[in-house]
């Protein structure tokens, strides 16, 4: 079996009285997609910050290919092979969205200090590259401050590929997307994860998507890891079945009531 | 120990004005998020009103004190004023265009006191009642010294009292935390508004009338108090009062204390003292974190583009009058004389100062009330050279980039820690901890007589040759600073303003580069220093004063943050305006009401014209897209 990429061993964060992550455990292997799933207010997003840096653990220990990356800062775990997507995008809207990838692969090459070469003219082949394996490059031109959610969604992927990642993080990938592109969307994450067999984590309100692409599935409740495993153990889990008020995981409705 | 006891009692009624003034700015901070530039305007026009109504009223035991609430009152009116004419019409400006509106207040207000109550120091009336003095442990002290300590938790017990037991008070509370919370319950905001700016300037008010038995009135206090009200809110923590209190108190001591162990360096200490507060606890002693996106948003950037055509032939034009307006002086001397080539070093100097300041503002989205610091850093490390080394031009004015530079790297360890007004503030510390060094240290730096006799080498000393020189000079500063721009460095920049949370998501180590802005921006401040310094021959501690930091400040708002050709323009037509108006009494009336009417007329700068259609054509600005 091959080693894991990312596991995590009894990660906790507390803000004030609220223990929003208590010791939660898991672990991603190379070439799998798992999802992590809960009601809002769950501690996934939390969860994620804890892994790339955004927020400092109280607790727990977080090993990216066998090393201890808890309480690096974000930029220093990038380096180690991290890629992310936010829940609520974070792109820089001054900038094109070639821009916006570029910025991603100067930052790669370490060349971000460089005072004279414009930037323009700096990886812009690649930048190009990466945007039409998400199915933008004919926005790339466009100002990333005009674009539709779902749009800036998967300029925020390419983003995160940009300095080849063991491991992508996707907080709520398809939130804001019409069904369709839900549909292309998750289709994609299933060729990246085999192209380059990379460890994929992501959240998803959306039970059809969670349930049609991810190889395995753990549940997060107030912080509290209730369940994991393979999508059919999870689906006949009680609790979990509790949680969900039984109606969209035993249905496989979409949870649309979750989703913000 | 009786000496001991008296400083400690000296030192706590000093604090007693500061504390009224600084409350009150935290107050207004608080609410309206406006840094309120004027204040100190409001504290020396409380001290002058303060004057004529002791005389108005009489000064008989009670009428002393009426007079004083008097004062308070009228000051209290006069930011209702400001806030109703003014600050109103543009809460939904950008932060940092308000904070140029109340600059223009500043500039009105002291022309007008001068005005009403001429250049003369006004001698302030005594306390009737408190006119000796009582022996502690020996020592004398002024008896209005135990009236100034008593004040100070009497005010703080009031405004407890005020905030937490009245329902305007709660309000006000609420307003402080969350704003939309408050528009949202159904308060009418904008007498929320206007009655915090009323507590807040009768506060400041209070501060100027009831130092005047001790202080007096004079010309100078509003830039004098503004300075230490700004450690104290920042060391106290943005917002908050009782951190006011506490950091007033200990500034206070600091000062009568300090002036028996270090009498040459009072001021230095103040700013030690919060330089140390901010890095232990960046927020203040009492202060919460900024919040981001708390004031308003405000509309994205355009993305970059390299000049269009018509920006490039004005560009081209402009530089061709530049060169030949010499040989127009040469062959008509009645039409460009000599005085042009003056203005137009002086404006050239000034243009490259405010790009420099606009590297880190635009693109760093860092904004630095300090900046003149490597501005006159700059000129005095050249002028030192020159007055300890003879050292000639060519190689003292290479001092002066460098010399700034290693300033800007010592001091932007600091700052670049810290967002926002925070990190504004801070710059803003660090640039009076070097003008008080410059002014008080007069053994090497010549302190209020500055530097004389930094003159050009002879190849260079032809009004014609400087003029080459300094357009040289600013002209590749300029171009320098904007290939910066387009390199990924200046995106880097731009990556880090837009989005910290995506910068570190994609390996930026952001506050480094924030870092080497913050020193490049120094260094080209420096250069402009040393253009600054050969031009006049001279330097004085002026050239790194609070004022000229804020005129830098307002060249690049006044422009427009968006495009460097933002600060180019902007601090053309502010040295120009000067020039023009400085030949006229009461220039700052009208330099201060210019501006008011800029801000008021042009909330995006005068490069804001470029949105227009006019400038459009122009090619001032790209055509933005609308948002989906
Ligand atoms: N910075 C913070 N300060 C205080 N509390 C926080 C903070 N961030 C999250 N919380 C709290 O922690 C808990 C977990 O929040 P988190 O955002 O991780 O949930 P989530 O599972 O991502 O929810 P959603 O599905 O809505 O995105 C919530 O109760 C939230 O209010
Ligand atoms: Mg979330």
């Amino acid at each position: 079996m091959t080693p894991a990429v990312l596991e995590v061993v009894d990660l906790s964060k507390a803000f004030g009285g609220v223990r929003a992550v208590q010791n939660v455990s898991f672990s991603v292997r190379p070439g799998e997609l798992l999802a992590m799933i809960g009601p809002n207010g769950a501690g996934k997003t939390t969860c994620f910050n804890m892994l790339m840096g955004q927020i400092r653990p109280d607790a727990g220990a977080v090993r990216l290919k066998g090393r201890d990356i808890a309480g690096l800062p974000p930029h220093r775990i990038w380096r180690l092979g991290v890629g992310r997507t936010f829940q609520i995008t974070a792109t820089f809207s001054s900038m094109t969205v070639r821009e916006n990838v570029q910025m991603a692969l100067i930052s790669h090459r370490h060349a971000s200090r460089k005072l004279w070469r414009p930037a323009a003219e700096t990886d812009s082949g690649q930048a190009d590259a990466l945007l039409d394996r998400v199915g933008m490059a004919e926005q790339g031109d466009r100002a990333c401050s005009v674009l539709a959610y779902g749009d800036l969604k998967r300029v925020e992927l390419a983003i995160a590929l940009a300095n080849d990642p063991d491991l992508l993080l996707m907080d709520e990938p398809t939130a804001g997307m019409a069904p369709r592109e839900r549909i292309e969307l998750m289709r994609l994450a299933d060729e990246i994860v085999v192209e380059r067999n990379i460890g994929v984590l992501f959240t998803e309100h959306d039970m059809d998507v969670v349930f049609a692409h991810a190889h395995r599935i753990m549940v997060l409740n107030r912080g509290e890891l209730i369940a994991e495993g393979a999508p059919e153990a999870v689906r006949a889990n009680e609790q979990v079945r509790e949680i969900y008020l039984g109606s969209s995981v035993k249905t496989g409705e979409t949870g649309e009531a979750d989703a913000p | 120990m009786g000496e001991f006891v008296v400083t400690l009692l000296t030192g706590l009624s000093s604090a007693a004005a500061l504390f009224l003034v600084a409350s009150g700015l935290s107050i207004i901070f608080g609410v309206t998020r406006i840094v309120n530039f004027a204040h100190g305007s409001f504290y020396m026009l409380g001290a002058y009103i303060g004057v004529s109504a002791v005389h108005a009223v009489g000064g008989g035991a009670i009428g002393f004190w009426i007079a004083i609430l008097i004062a308070a009152a009228a000051v209290g009116l006069i930011g209702v004023a400001m806030e109703v004419l003014l600050l109103r019409r543009i809460y939904r400006a950008p932060e940092l265009f308000q904070l140029i509106a109340t600059f223009g207040v500043i500039l009105v207000i002291q022309d007008i006191t001068l005005w009403i109550w001429g250049s003369e120091d006004l001698v302030g009336p005594r306390a009737p009642g408190f006119t000796g003095a009582v022996t502690i442990l020996g020592q004398r002290l002024p008896e209005y010294d135990l009236v100034l300590i008593a004040v100070s938790p009497l005010v703080l017990a009031g405004l407890w009292l005020l905030f937490n037991r009245t329902r305007w008070g709660t309000l006000v509370r609420a307003a402080t935390l969350d704003r939309q919370m408050v528009s949202a319950l159904g308060v009418n905001q904008r007498w929320l508004f206007t009655g915090v700016l009323f507590l807040g300037s009768a506060l400041a008010g209070l501060g100027g009338a009831i130092q005047l038995p001790k202080g007096g009135a004079d010309l100078l206090m509003d830039f004098n108090i503004i300075a230490a009200a700004f450690v104290v809110v920042v060391v106290g923590g943005m917002g908050s009062i009782g951190g006011a209190f506490l950091a007033a108190m200990l500034i206070g001591l600091l000062q009568t204390f300090g002036i028996q162990i270090f009498p040459n360096s009072t001021l230095i200490l103040m700013f030690l003292v919060m330089a140390v507060v901010l890095i232990f606890r960046p927020w203040g002693l009492l202060g919460q974190p900024e919040i981001p996106g708390h004031g308003v948003v405000e509309a994205p950037e355009a993305p970059l583009r390299p000049a269009d055509r018509g920006l490039r032939i004005v560009g081209a034009a402009v530089l061709a009058v530049l060169l030949l307006l010499p040989v127009a002086h040469l062959i008509v001397p009645s039409l460009v004389g000599d005085f042009s080539l003056v203005l137009v070093i002086e404006i050239m100097i000034f243009v490259l100062f405010a790009a420099a300041l606009h590297f880190i503002m635009g693109p760093g989205g860092m904004v630095s009330f300090g900046h003149a610091a490597f501005f006159g850093g700059g000129a005095y490390a050249a002028a030192l050279l020159v007055k300890f080394a003879e050292a000639p031009m060519e190689i003292a004015f290479w001092a002066a980039p460098a010399g700034a530079a290693l300033l800007a790297i010592l001091f932007g360890w600091f700052c670049v820690r810290l967002t926002g007004v925070y990190f504004a503030m801070l710059t803003l510390a660090f640039a009076q901890i070097a003008w008080s060094i410059v002014f008080q240290w007069g053994e090497v730096t010549g302190g209020d007589d500055g530097i004389l006799g930094t003159w050009p080498s002879d190849w260079a000393s032809s009004r014609i040759a400087y003029y080459y020189m300094t357009v040289g000079f600013v002209v590749a500063g300029l171009l320098a600073l904007r290939r910066i721009l387009f390199a990924p460095f200046g995106y880097t920049l731009r990556a880090g303003r837009d989005s910290p949370l995506r910068a570190a998501a994609i390996g930026i180590d952001l506050k480094r580069h924030q870092w080497v802005a913050f020193t490049i921006s120094g260094a080209f401040a420096g250069l402009a220093g040393a253009l600054f310094v050969y031009s006049k021959g001279s330097v004085f501690p002026t050239a790194m004063e609070i004022a000229r930091s804020f005129d830098a400040l307002l060249m690049v708002l006044l422009g427009g943050v968006h495009s460097l050709t933002g600060p180019i323009v902007g601090a053309t037509a502010l040295t120009w305006l000067n020039d023009l108006f400085s030949e006229l009494s009461y220039w700052r009336f009208l330099l201060g009401a210019t501006i008011i009417g800029l801000v008021l007329l042009l909330p995006n700068g005068l490069v804001g014209l470029g949105e227009t259609g006019f400038g459009r054509r122009l090619g001032a600005a790209p055509d933005r897209e609308v948002p989906a």
